[in-house]
């Protein structure tokens, strides 16, 4: 009940504001760091828009600069250069007042939770009610609905010293939720928790972005946190963003050598040398080895049995798995293809004319 | 019991004066609540000044939320001198603003303001080292929220840092009733000047002998105080 009307009021909210669908708009953002001896470039002319509704990853190895971009977005890092704006505020341009205001609209939850020790799990909840100068009733209805969505009501009185890693970041996405922001900001927010308690808190996310519409932007060096709730993607490479665009396109066919890296992580695909030309070539003809990826329902056909029968050559599997990118099944087949070398570019025309992504290994 | 089995028995613990039982009760008990007196009220007025001090010298850091440093800078050098100063030193030093404030400077409220003084640069440093104890993460956490300065301090810095405050506290009072001795020695009033109006000047060495035992035993109580207050705000977060 909660949900639903909160998800309207949400709705009706940022259909008043803007129809434009950028939620947020990096532009040119620049973050160089000056220590006394030298200045490091964090962030290298950065432009990015990240729509209203969906779920933004931002995906890069430590020390890439994708800690500042997030940091940028709520200016707890000051950028050299740019400007961010956050629906249709720019942010980078506001006077600390109206930027604190602001704030209270971005929530932000952290790698280490950043709880406070000193208050109970309730009280922890009631911290951003109470900077806002919501008043004490309110708030109080308020944390309790809170703490009903991420399923805590029973640990209110509890301090955050008594409870597991996932607990914690149940009461840090709770009390990024209270001032209900358009925006929620996830800084390897899973990454100190074990992957069944990632599993759980990203399905917490994902419910949150769609019941309450509430736009993510999330961090992370993990491939699994991108693969299991992000719907569009940014890779981030030395200061830079080096690739942008659909999770699934991104897995399917990734342009960057690191977003290949970062794919292969979670989706094998390097086959064993000795596994690699173990059949026996008829004389004349030749082997491909070829790894052919399905996205949704395609991976649901018989193309490859379909393929055997019309060009009669024949397919050595050498690997397949089935996974999921959010929602869409995604699949990966490894195989070796036998016969004469003009049928066996045909079949992969015909692979490829079936919506298949093919890449010749 | 035992003061008047030690009277009985070795007289020449007294020296040349012989003392009544009933007169050193007296003398020792309103000493031991002057020394009391002093050192809390002292304590509490060191960190009404003490205590801001420290949350300046944290927060005015580099790349904290009040960043100044020239602020910091100032401050950190004049609490330094004043921390140089010894105590001894420090007694006659201010003798004049004492004048000035209490009217005299004998007597246990004219000592306050010696102690008050000396302690106020040692507490700053004390809530400094507290408050510096707090994770950044905190601070960022309360910053995203859009938490003001004063709401960071009030909200986060002091009560996150509590456990250590309270010790912190403690220390001061025992540093206290140390000082507070010594002032006695130059009229500041309390076991101080018991001990060395009776037991120095006069010989009386048992008069000596109970004021230690009395100091001993409140520095001890004040400890175990401070001790269980700040474990009781730990095990309360776990």
């Amino acid at each position: 009940m909660y949900l639903a009307s909160l998800a309207e009021h949400q709705e009706a909210f940022i259909f008043a504001i803007k129809e434009d669908g950028a939620l947020i708009r990096i532009e040119h953002l620049t973050k160089i760091y000056q220590t006394p001896s030298q200045q490091v470039l964090a962030l290298d002319d950065v432009t990015l828009s990240i729509e209203k509704g969906e779920i933004f990853g931002i995906i890069g190895l430590s020390g890439a600069g994708k800690s500042t971009l997030i940091r940028c977005i709520n200016m707890l890092e000051k950028p050299t250069k740019g400007s961010i704006f956050v629906d249709g505020r720019e942010i980078t341009a506001l006077a600390k007042r109206e930027l604190r205001t602001e704030r209270q609209k971005i929530g932000m939850i952290f790698q280490h939770f950043n709880l406070l020790s000193s208050r109970t799990v309730f009280d922890n909840v009631l911290f951003p009610l109470e900077i806002a100068k919501v008043p004490h009733r309110q708030a109080r209805a308020r944390v309790y609905e809170l703490l009903e969505l991420v399923g805590l009501s029973d640990k209110a009185k509890v301090y955050p010293g008594q409870l597991s890693g996932g607990q914690k970041q149940r009461v840090g996405i709770a009390r990024a939720l209270a001032n209900n922001p358009k925006v929620l900001l996830s800084d390897e927010a899973t990454s100190a928790l074990d992957p069944q308690t990632t599993s759980s808190i990203l399905k917490l996310l994902k419910d949150i972005n769609r019941q309450l519409n509430i736009t993510i932007l999330l961090i992370t060096h993990d491939m699994n946190v991108i693969k299991q709730v992000c719907d569009r993607v940014a890779v981030i490479d030395n200061s830079r963003i080096v690739e942008i665009g659909d999770v699934l396109s991104l897995f399917s066919n990734p342009s960057t050598a690191i977003s290949k890296s970062f794919i292969n992580s979670v989706v094998k695909t390097d086959i064993p040398e000795d596994l690699i030309h173990t059949a026996q070539v008829p004389q004349g003809q030749t082997t491909r080895l070829i790894r052919v990826s399905f996205i949704g329902s395609s991976a649901g056909e018989p193309i490859i049995s379909s393929m055997i029968k019309k060009y009669g050559i024949d397919v050595n599997i050498l690997y397949g798995n089935i996974d999921r990118v959010k929602d869409t099944p995604f699949g990966n087949l490894v195989l070796e293809l036998i016969g004469d070398a003009g049928i066996l570019d045909q079949s992969m025309a015909y692979l490829r004319e079936r919506g298949l992504e093919i890449e010749v290994l | 019991m035992f003061a008047a089995a030690l009277l009985n028995n070795f007289p020449c613990l007294f020296g040349a004066t012989t003392v009544e039982y009933s007169w050193l009760v007296e003398k020792v008990s309103l000493a031991t609540w002057e020394t009391i007196y002093m050192v809390v009220i002292s304590t509490a007025l060191a960190y009404v000044m003490g205590l801001p001090l420290g949350v300046i010298l944290v927060t005015t850091e580099k790349g904290h939320i009040l960043e100044n440093i020239p602020v910091n800078r100032i401050l950190g050098v004049i609490i330094n001198v004043f921390r140089s100063i010894p105590f001894i030193v420090f007694l006659i030093l201010v003798i004049p603003l004492t004048k000035l404030i209490v009217g005299g400077f004998i007597g246990t409220v004219a000592s306050m303001v010696p102690l008050t003084l000396a302690a106020v640069p040692f507490v700053a440093r004390l809530v400094e080292t507290s408050l510096k104890e707090i994770e950044w993460g905190l601070i960022e956490a309360a910053l995203s929220m859009g938490a003001n300065s004063w709401q960071i301090i009030t909200k986060v810095l002091l009560p996150e840092a509590s456990p250590s405050l309270i010790l912190g506290v403690a220390i001061t009072a025992i540093n206290l009733v140390g000082y507070s001795a010594m002032a006695g020695i130059v009229g500041g009033g309390g076991l101080g000047t018991l001990a060395y109006y009776y037991g120095y000047q006069r010989y009386q060495t048992l008069v000596l002998l109970i004021t230690v035992i009395i100091l001993v035993v409140m520095v001890q109580g004040v400890q175990v105080l401070g001790d269980t207050l700040a474990a009781r705000a730990v095990k309360r977060r776990r």
